[in-house]
């Protein structure tokens, strides 16, 4: 099959048509937006992604479902936006004209005091309007983890946000009110072909599918695969590298699939943090406070699965977790497929089970066995949007006599990959699942691992409390007294 | 003559909560901030190169690579200064624009780079090759006293009564240490400058500036100009927090020094991470204390040093340490006292102005000597704070010897006391501690007093112009700068308040060098209290010609000449003040008028630390209540209630967003965010990615916040108000302290935590295991 090319791509920004033939693979859309278009109401804060004074909102089909997400304008390339419909602050109000029901919100509330975040603000509770018109306050806070505010302490924000749905109507929004136009506006962008732009540092690729994907990389498997662009969008804007030529692959449909069968889930290496999140809290509630602390939702909405695991950091949020899960990966080279056991995946620091060419094509994670006892606990310094000092996921499986039958526990942060503790794994193994037997796995942990000291721990804490979080866990499959804080919503 | 109706009140005058002048601007993008400037055709770009070694001396430096990169015109270093290679504010010159043999911090400007667009500046700075000879360094403040290094400034003693004597009365004596973290300003809007050159020697700079004058001044010096060639206008800046006072001249005066070399206009804009490295932050403290007290818990004698990690250069870690020491008493009076500020030079970048200015680090070891009292004897700490709080005959003398005149600590500390239910929730705090293991928690009830006015004392000055055009319309233009505070709503209530005009004819214009000159920062909480009296001046000047002119023109007395809402009434009629203004313009009135502003009662002499540096103080209170997760160190802020005072206020509304977003901003001061250098003298949290301010998730999950709405500035300020910026950026001491509590509960409170800050996961955690050991150790 010969792969039709087209050396251009083409997005909806506010209301007009824009089409780019010379655009750049490190081209952000935060720079494009304010230098290219001179669309200065969104905002550079600090250009990583952890701030959302750049937040816009992408609108993107999903077999013929349009939804609008936040993402940060910052670390999104502007390669990737092909067939979405991008809304900037610039777009809410007409000058002159009334203010859209969000930001009367937040002026009524005075939500605002240096202004600098707040387009950012505006554009993230836009997007939570349009998916939960009366969200609770941790819906808001969830909404608003990746919106750095210094000046206001939120809680006028928090006001505003619960404003919204008394002020404007829902019904009545454009984005709403002409979906079916816009809907209809963006298929028509869809043509299947592969988009090829420009020469050396300046190059990318959107495959034409998932298989044009696997042919481009076995043809340049030096080519830099960008999903989500949450890590990759910062070697451009933090270090400045050239991760040209680059392959996108959030338009690939084939790639956001999900597949649940009676044996587990598998998701498509594009699923975003936000499209698994239903499903991974439905099947394994325990996961569900790790998902909803990875990022803040503008990474969530952009970042992917496929990529936490793919990239290999030591410190990613879900490999702990799905190691401990069992979870596996498909790889592609070519055509051909082979599936790896997670913890295999990861070799050391910097280095994964990977073939030059192929690619990290889904991500197999089983069912829990009946019975067993899982659980995931991240620490950071900051509860929300902030990294794992020690992430620490446990699976036990304890018979009927109350012998340990089979351990699994993975760390984050302590290692150069997220590592199983097979010390502390062989203390309990075979042992009675008590006090005693937790406190000598506690005590093996040192030996399986070498904590380093960095800015956000020292290897003291890690090492204590990855002990620690061993014992919450036995507390927490034994007794009923609460052994972790009582997250509350606030009032 | 026409016949109106009065009517009631204008909209927006003073005491309303009226809302941001900006706000709907700021929803909507609108609002423009110095990077949104449409830029003049043929603008530069130019970026800095930083050191990258924290002491060294340079050796040489190839600049090839960078003038080979794409887009580059040219490079500046110290020898394309045509004035003084300095900016320091304390005329100390020890703050180079540009290092020249010698580094002193990892991050320290060595030159800027000039190019067609800013990533091309960026991208070619980085390709710079230096040669460096390291020197050793200290990044530590303990390891710089250690090493001997100098302090950067002379340091300032406050004494009172007989320490000697009182500590040999004192029935029990204590000595402790703690370690006071800085804190990173994290303004949303980065340092940002943008040069215009013009005609002769002339330059226009758009500055994100706290301290319009002071970076005319410095880029005068740097560009050995006059500063009438120096015009900086700021409209607003997008955050600032006392990292605009100082830090943004360096800024200016490189985008002034290429626009004039290049003869173009220039825009230097740094990225997050090179700001965060590159300027400087709130000052880390070590506190070294010595408390004597008697068996009740009532303090007799206090002997305190306050050791603060400088950086390399002065910039204003003086005044910011004699703040530290102004405010080391907080509520309390001690009868024998000692202060001392050691301001320690260190290899880091120099630190600066942030929100409090050393008054909460002061305030915070002031606390932490109550705290060291309460676990001492076995109290509630909040009872050894009653018994010490200033008030009664001969227990109102400050260590440097002004006397607190309107206390009303007491009354605050009552009402809230009562209002949030302290003593019953505290007896719950301590029945769920009996019960739970793991989860523990904590409530603390802590005071704040502040002292408003700038210590120094020719800063206590301010101008304003005011012009009303002949259509009635008023131009409002002041020395204080917005940054999101509310400055300039507030300073325009005053005036519609003035001239009994609505809040809407009023038009408040940027701040700018040439319209009001040598103005002070607007620091020190003290915007409204200067601009606003200036403003009000300024107002009455033309008030006063309009009055005579109405008593003559229409032949009345003057006291029956009125501003009354929108309409001026003379004798027994009322006229719409437009018409009224078009006719005082028609009969050749000035409606234009420079008004003035010096606050008065003040005054202070560092050799002897004693006067009366404030001119009035501005009080609250907190209580919060937290748990802890003795396992991992976590924790949450459960509730906390805040009743705050700002005397009379200007604008209710814009006073709460104050106090609410200090209180966040303190926390996170005192909680998750933390400053951490590397071996080799980096800092390593210089981005949001590592630096952790509070998210909305971290608020506390009740939030009450009060104003003390009985509460009217004794002082004549305008409209009775008080300064509100800082005060509250101390009232979550009582997270710390409540966190501090829930810690002590694993050793039955019988040993204070010492709970350092910032209180990480982490600290509290070892705090939690010292205790743990301290306890078994009996």
């Amino acid at each position: 099959m010969t792969v039709q090319i087209r050396s251009s791509i083409r997005f909806l920004l506010n209301h007009r048509l824009v089409e780019l033939s010379a655009v750049s693979a490190v081209q952000t859309l935060l720079d494009f937006l304010r230098l290219d278009r001179n669309l200065r109401g969104t905002k550079e804060g600090c250009a990583e992604g952890d701030c959302g004074a750049c937040t816009v909102l992408v609108g993107r089909l999903l077999e013929g479902r349009l939804k609008y997400e936040s993402v940060n304008a910052c670390i999104r390339f502007v390669g990737s936006l092909d067939g979405c419909h991008v809304v900037t602050v610039d777009s809410l109000a007409q000058p002159g004209g009334p203010l859209h029901p969000v930001q009367q919100a937040m002026v009524e509330t005075h939500a605002s005091q240096c202004g600098f975040c707040t387009p950012g603000f505006v554009m993230s509770l836009y997007g939570l309007w349009m998916e939960n018109p009366k969200p609770s306050v941790a819906e808001i806070e969830k909404a608003l983890q990746g919106n750095l505010c210094r000046c206001t302490g939120y809680a006028a924000i928090i006001r505003a946000a619960e404003a919204v749905s008394v002020i404007g109507d829902l019904d009545r929004d454009p984005l709403i009110a002409e979906r079916a136009t816009i809907i209809q506006k963006l298929e028509s962008l869809k043509d299947g072909k592969r988009v090829e732009i420009g020469e050396g540092s300046e190059r990318f690729l959107l495959p034409a599918s998932v298989d044009d994907l696997a042919e481009i990389y076995v043809a340049e498997p030096k080519a830099r695969i960008v999903a989500g662009s949450t890590d990759v969008g910062l070697w451009v804007t933090k270090f400045m590298r050239d991760i040209a030529p680059v392959v996108h692959l959030s338009h690939l449909d084939e790639l956001r699939r999900i597949v649940v069968d009676e044996t587990g889930i598998t998701f498509g290496a594009g699923v975003s943090y936000t499209e698994s999140f239903p499903l991974i809290s439905k099947h394994f509630p325990q996961l569900t406070e790790l998902w909803n602390r990875i990022g803040g939702q503008q990474v969530r909405n952009m970042g992917t699965i496929g990529g936490n695991i793919a990239n290999g950091s030591p410190i990613g949020d879900t490999p702990p977790a799905l190691i401990a899960l069992g979870a596996s990966v498909v790889l592609r080279l070519g055509k051909k497929r082979r599936t790896v056991l997670l913890e295999d995946f990861f070799i050391e620091y910097g280095k994964q089970d990977r073939q030059p060419g192929e690619f990290v094509e889904a991500v197999k994670i089983p069912f829990l066995p009946e019975n067993a006892l899982y659980a995931v606990y991240k620490i950071t310094k900051r509860l929300d949007e902030d990294i794992s000092a020690v992430c620490g996921a446990f699976r036990l499986t304890v018979d009927g006599a109350g012998t340990v039958t089979d351990a699994v526990i993975a760390y984050g942060g302590m290692a150069g990959t997220p590592k199983r503790a097979s010390h502390a794994e062989s203390a309990l193994t075979g042992t009675a699942w008590t006090e005693a037997s937790t406190e000598a796995a506690m005590e093996a942990l040192a030996q399986d691992y070498t904590p380093l000291t960095d800015w956000r721990a020292s290897a003291d804490y890690r090492l204590l409390v990855a002990k620690n979080l061993l014992r919450r866990f036995y507390l927490e499959t034994k007794g009923d007294e609460p052994v972790r804080l009582d997250r509350k919503q606030a009032v | 003559m026409n016949v109106m109706q009065p009517i009631e009140r204008i909209r927006g005058g003073v005491h309303e909560n009226e809302r941001h002048e900006s706000g709907h601007k700021h929803v909507t993008g609108t609002a423009e901030y110095i990077d949104d400037i449409p830029e003049p055709a043929g603008t530069l770009h130019a970026y800095l190169g930083l050191s990258q070694r924290a002491h060294a001396q340079i050796l040489s430096i190839d600049f090839e690579p960078v003038l080979s990169a794409p887009g580059v015109l040219g490079i500046l270093t110290a020898d394309d200064i045509t004035g003084e290679n300095d900016v320091s504010p304390a005329h100390k010159h020890d703050d180079p624009v540009f290092a020249t043999d010698k580094v002193e911090f990892h991050g320290q400007p060595i030159f800027a780079v000039i190019a067609e667009t800013r990533d091309e500046a960026r991208r070619a700075a980085a390709r710079v090759r230096i040669d460096y000879q390291d020197l050793p360094h200290v990044t530590d403040v303990l390891e710089a006293a250690a090493a001997n290094y100098p302090l950067v400034i002379d340091p300032l003693k406050l004494e009172r009564g007989d320490i000697a004597a009182g500590f040999a009365k004192a029935k029990n004596i204590l000595e402790g240490e703690m370690r006071i973290g800085g804190q990173d300003h994290f303004y949303l809007e980065g340092h940002i400058s943008f040069a215009i050159p013009g005609e002769d020697d002339e330059i226009l700079l758009y500055s994100s500036t706290q301290h319009p004058s002071e970076t005319q001044h410095m880029v005068g010096q740097v560009l050995g100009v006059a500063s009438n060639a120096v015009t900086i206008n700021v409209r607003r800046m997008g955050g600032a927090f006392g990292g605009k006072e100082t830090q943004a001249n360096l800024f200016a005066a490189v985008a002034a020094l290429a626009a004039r070399k290049y003869r173009r206009a220039v825009k230097i804009r740094p990225d997050r991470d090179d700001d965060m490295t590159a300027t400087g932050k709130r000052h880390d403290f070590h506190v070294g204390y010595k408390v004597g007290f008697d068996d009740d818990g009532r303090i007799e004698a206090v002997d305190a040093t306050f050791s603060a990690r400088c950086g390399f250069s002065a910039d204003l870690s003086g005044p910011v340490t004699d703040r530290a020491l102004f405010h080391a008493d907080n509520c309390y009076f001690y009868p024998h006292v000692r202060l001392r500020s050691r301001p320690l030079k260190t290899n880091t970048v120099s630190n600066t102005a942030f929100r409090g200015f050393g008054g909460p680090q002061g305030m915070v070891g002031g606390e932490r000597m109550i705290e060291e009292v309460a676990y001492a004897l076995g109290k509630d700490p909040l009872e050894i704070r009653k018994l010490n709080f200033y008030g009664g005959g001969g227990r109102n003398l400050t260590p440097y010897h002004q006397t607190v005149e309107d206390n009303i600590i007491g009354r605050i500390i009552d009402e809230l006391e009562t209002s949030c239910d302290y003593a019953a929730r505290r007896e719950a705090v301590l029945a769920f501690n009996r019960k739970s293991q793991i989860i523990k928690r904590g409530i603390a009830l802590t005071p704040v007093k502040f002292g408003i006015s700038f210590t120094k004392t020719e800063y206590n000055q301010a101008g304003a112009l005011v012009h009303v055009y002949a259509d009635g319309s008023i131009h409002l233009n002041h020395g204080g700068t917005e940054m999101g505070q509310g400055l300039y709503t507030k300073v325009a209530q005053v005036v519609a308040d003035e001239f009994q005009v609505d809040l809407d004819r009023i038009k408040v214009t940027a701040t700018t060098t040439g319209k009001v000159p040598n103005t002070s920062a607007t620091a020190a909480s003290s915007g409204s209290d200067l601009n606003g009296m200036a403003a009000a001046n300024a107002a009455q000047q033309i008030k006063a010609r309009l009055v005579t002119f109405a008593a003559e023109r229409w032949g009345v007395s003057e006291k029956d000449v009125a501003f009354e809402p929108n309409t001026i009434r003379i004798g027994a009629e009322r006229m719409a003040f437009s018409d009224f203004i078009k006719i005082a313009y028609g009969s050749r009135i000035q409606l234009s008028a420079a008004g003035y502003y010096k606050t008065p009662k003040i005054h202070w002499n560092r050799s002897e630390g004693r006067g009366r540096p404030f001119f009035y103080y501005a009080y609250g209170a907190s209580c919060s209540e937290v748990s802890i997760d003795t396992l991992t160190g976590e924790y949450q802020v459960d509730r906390t209630d805040v009743l705050h005072d700002v005397g009379k206020s200007l604008n209710p509304a814009l006073d709460i967003g104050q106090v609410e977003g200090a209180f966040v901003q303190g926390m996170g001061w005192l909680t998750t965010e933390e400053l951490w250098w590397d071996a080799k003298g980096r800092l390593r949290t210089h981005a949001p990615s590592t630096y952790k301010i509070p998210l909305a998730s971290d608020r506390p999950r009740i939030f009450n916040v009060k104003l003390a709405e009985w509460s009217v500035n004794r002082e004549e300020t305008i409209r009775r108000s008080k300064a509100v910026g800082e005060p509250p950026f101390m009232l979550p001491i009582s997270v710390l302290e409540a966190i501090s509590m829930a810690a002590a509960s694993v050793a039955e409170y019988r040993i204070a935590p010492r709970l350092d800050a910032p209180a990480t996961p982490e600290r509290v955690l070892l705090a939690i295991e010292r205790m743990r050991r301290a306890a078994r150790n009996g």
